[in-house]
């Protein structure tokens, strides 16, 4: 088992025809990731990947010849609120979101229309979501993985493959990684897949990465002393990070003194979640917590 | 991005705000005909983005023209946080009855742009909120209809509004409103909202925040940007579209990714040394980008060795090697370089790196502790 997706997954890709979005789904596809379909306005009735992928020009189209059960998007920030939109709109219930620089107004209203429409949103500005051995979606590189009984979740992109691979390295394997995106309008947040890993047989242990700026790690430190038996470890970006300074990701950002890394540390502290120094005392961390 | 105040107001009173009309000044001549066309008592305010300007001596009372061409010389050239103030705002003396707050917030948690109201004006909004928090309230508007008149009278009577006060609110709450979705604001607010004696309503300061998600769609608004207030390797980097804040060590990090970018600076500090900035390449980083990135880092004179993260992803990691090798050739000046690249195409990455002769490192904290080391180094022989 694993969370979000997996051998079933049947995997549109909006925006595959794109310099990003074929060098990507070429990567997914590698891995073993379904891809049933893709989509460009324009280039329906043609093939991506060298003949492997099916164009079509609406996801409506896509979803009603191919059986697409998630999406992921590619394409460029005007047109991404758009794309998440008609991906809802064609039923789509997954849709992962890579774009960033999407205005956050923008994402206001997308936000509230895809959860009214049931459909579940991971990002935007995220990495995607990989269930090991199983499928990857989006842009984390496949290669540093390794299968295993930890979950992970993480607000960054490049961080995430850091940990992951200090884990991997250290030989602590993964059931599904998985970067919920650094802007302030996300679709998903950390509780949301804190408890879907908690209900995952499979999954023994949860690794949390967290960053500066709002309070989703404090709430999700209350959740996690409430609801999570699952041994856990953190870690927090931006200890040295000037307050009022927004650090690249929109959402991080110290401001009237609140969102800091302490602030988050000692919440999770105090939800009994061991909070490493580094990336690579992580791995040392579960062993401690008996993880094997 | 911040707005000035004076662009804040003008934004502001473009969508039906009331407020003082004020006029802009740069030197103490200026101000005094400022105040001359005015008539009547004015507050010279320095133009700053950085807060507690008040306190800096940035605002002051003028009864006369030649009070206010006294005051301007005095403010203008002040150093307040660090910035130089070039700009005066010259507005009419308000009398004040009572102050309040009134802003509005993009706020994550409830996916909602909120309304934050107290009658606890005049001063820092996080201040209220620790020390009386009953004091504040917080609204939430729907995110598919927005601002509708029950919630513009639920604001005013939270303010306890009298029945005239009331109805010159409603224009206000609206004209705030529409200037923060029209603007794609993070933040929009009037501290203080003042009545007067004489009942008026008036909002006597104003600050927005803009989405910098949003700046693309917005020239008009792009054109604001206080270019004076920037770091001139700020400013440059956000031409190259790289996401770069100086600080003040001696460590240079380049790094893509945000997250990961704050990561090294953490670990930075955690080996002993000092990060002198947050710079993130962002995906796709091509060698002209890593060129002006090594260029925008090594403008400050302080930097005695720098750190180069990269974890490969969306970023090819080859492509950086070789950026990072023709860009190092290139440079006026040169500083040890510890070199880091992990992911796609690290193999062919580490092939180039090791070929020009780079520092490379096993793991981050390898690379933290060899940069601090090499800054020691460097910094010991000059």
């Amino acid at each position: 088992m694993s969370i979000l997706v997996n051998n079933a997954t049947r995997l549109l890709v909006q925006g595959i025809t794109g310099r990003e979005g074929e060098f990507h789904s070429r990567a997914m596809l590698e891995y073993g990731t379904p891809i049933v379909a893709g989509m460009t306005p324009g280039k329906g009735g043609q093939s991506a990947l060298d003949g492997r992928v099916p164009v079509y020009d609406t996801v409506a189209e896509a979803v009603e010849q191919t059986g697409a059960n998630a999406s992921c998007i590619f394409v460029p920030a005007p047109a991404a609120p758009d794309a998440m939109l008609e991906a809802a709109e064609a039923g789509i219930p997954l849709i992962f979101c890579i774009t960033e620089g999407i205005p956050a107004l923008d994402m206001l209203a997308v936000y509230h229309v895809l959860r009214a429409k049931g459909a579940r949103l991971i990002g935007p500005n995220c990495p995607g979501a990989t269930s090991v051995s199983e499928a990857k979606v989006g842009i984390i590189p496949g290669e540093i993985h390794r299968r295993g009984p930890v979950g992970l979740v993480s607000r960054s992109g490049t961080l995430t493959y850091e940990v992951v691979q200090a884990m991997t390295d250290a030989g602590l394997g993964q059931t599904t990684c998985v970067g919920i995106g650094g802007d302030p309008i996300v679709g998903s947040n950390f509780i949301d897949m804190l408890s879907m890993f908690n209900e995952d047989p499979e999954t023994e242990a949860i690794v949390m990465i967290g960053e500066i700026g709002g309070d989703e790690e404090e709430r999700a430190a209350a959740y996690c002393a409430r609801e999570v038996r699952k041994p856990m470890a953190a870690f927090v970006a931006g200890r040295t990070a000037p307050p009022g300074r927004r650090m690249g990701h929109a959402g991080a950002i110290i401001s009237g003194g609140a969102g800091t890394a302490e602030s988050k540390r000692l919440a999770l502290e105090a939800a009994g979640i061991r909070v490493a120094d580094s990336p690579s005392q992580i791995p040392g961390l579960l062993r401690a917590a008996g993880v094997r | 991005m911040k707005l000035q105040e004076y662009r804040s107001k003008e934004i502001l009173a473009r969508h039906g705000v009331a407020l003082l009309d004020g006029i802009v000044a740069s030197t103490p001549a200026e101000a005094r005909a400022a105040a001359e066309r005015i008539g009547s008592p004015v507050v010279v305010k320095a133009q700053v983005l950085v807060g507690g300007r008040g306190k800096a001596g940035g605002v002051k009372l003028a009864a006369t023209p030649a009070e206010a061409e006294a005051r301007a010389a005095e403010i203008i050239g002040l150093v307040i946080k660090g910035v130089t103030v070039r700009t005066l705002l010259v507005v009419p003396a308000a009398e004040i009855a009572k102050e309040y707050y009134l802003g509005l917030i993009l706020d994550r948690a409830a996916k909602a742009v909120t309304v934050i109201a107290s009658a606890d004006g005049g001063v820092e909004i996080e201040e209220t909120a620790k020390t009386n928090p009953g004091a504040i309230l917080r609204l939430p508007l729907h995110p598919l209809i927005g601002l509708r008149e029950h919630n513009v009278r639920r604001v005013a009577f939270f303010l306890g509004l009298d029945p005239e006060q009331r109805r010159a609110f409603g224009p206000i709450m609206r004209g705030l409103y529409a200037a923060f979705m029209a603007s794609d604001a993070d933040l929009a607010e009037i501290n203080p909202l003042v009545t007067t004696p004489g009942g008026e309503l008036l909002a006597l300061d104003a600050k927005i925040v803009l989405d910098d998600s949003a700046l693309p769609r917005h020239p008009e608004l792009e054109a604001m940007r206080d270019l004076a207030e920037e770091e001139p390797s700020e400013i440059a980097a956000r031409e190259a579209g790289i996401n770069f804040i100086k600080l003040d060590g001696n460590i240079g990090c380049m790094v893509n990714g945000a997250g990961l970018a704050m990561t090294t600076m953490d670990l930075v500090k955690l080996a002993g040394g000092e990060p002198a900035n947050f710079l993130d390449i962002g995906g796709g980083a091509k060698a002209d980008r890593v060129s002006t990135a090594f260029a925008i880092i090594l403008d400050d004179p302080r930097v005695q060795a720098i750190l180069v993260n990269i974890f490969g992803g969306i970023t090819r990691g080859d492509e950086v090697a070789r950026g990072i090798v023709e860009a190092r050739a290139s440079l006026q000046r040169t500083v040890p370089m510890v070199v880091r690249i992990v992911g796609t195409n690290s193999v062919e990455a580490a092939d180039i790196l090791r070929q020009a002769n780079l520092i490379t490192a096993d793991s981050l904290d390898d690379a933290a502790a060899k940069a601090v080391a090499a800054a020691l180094a460097e910094g010991g022989a000059a």
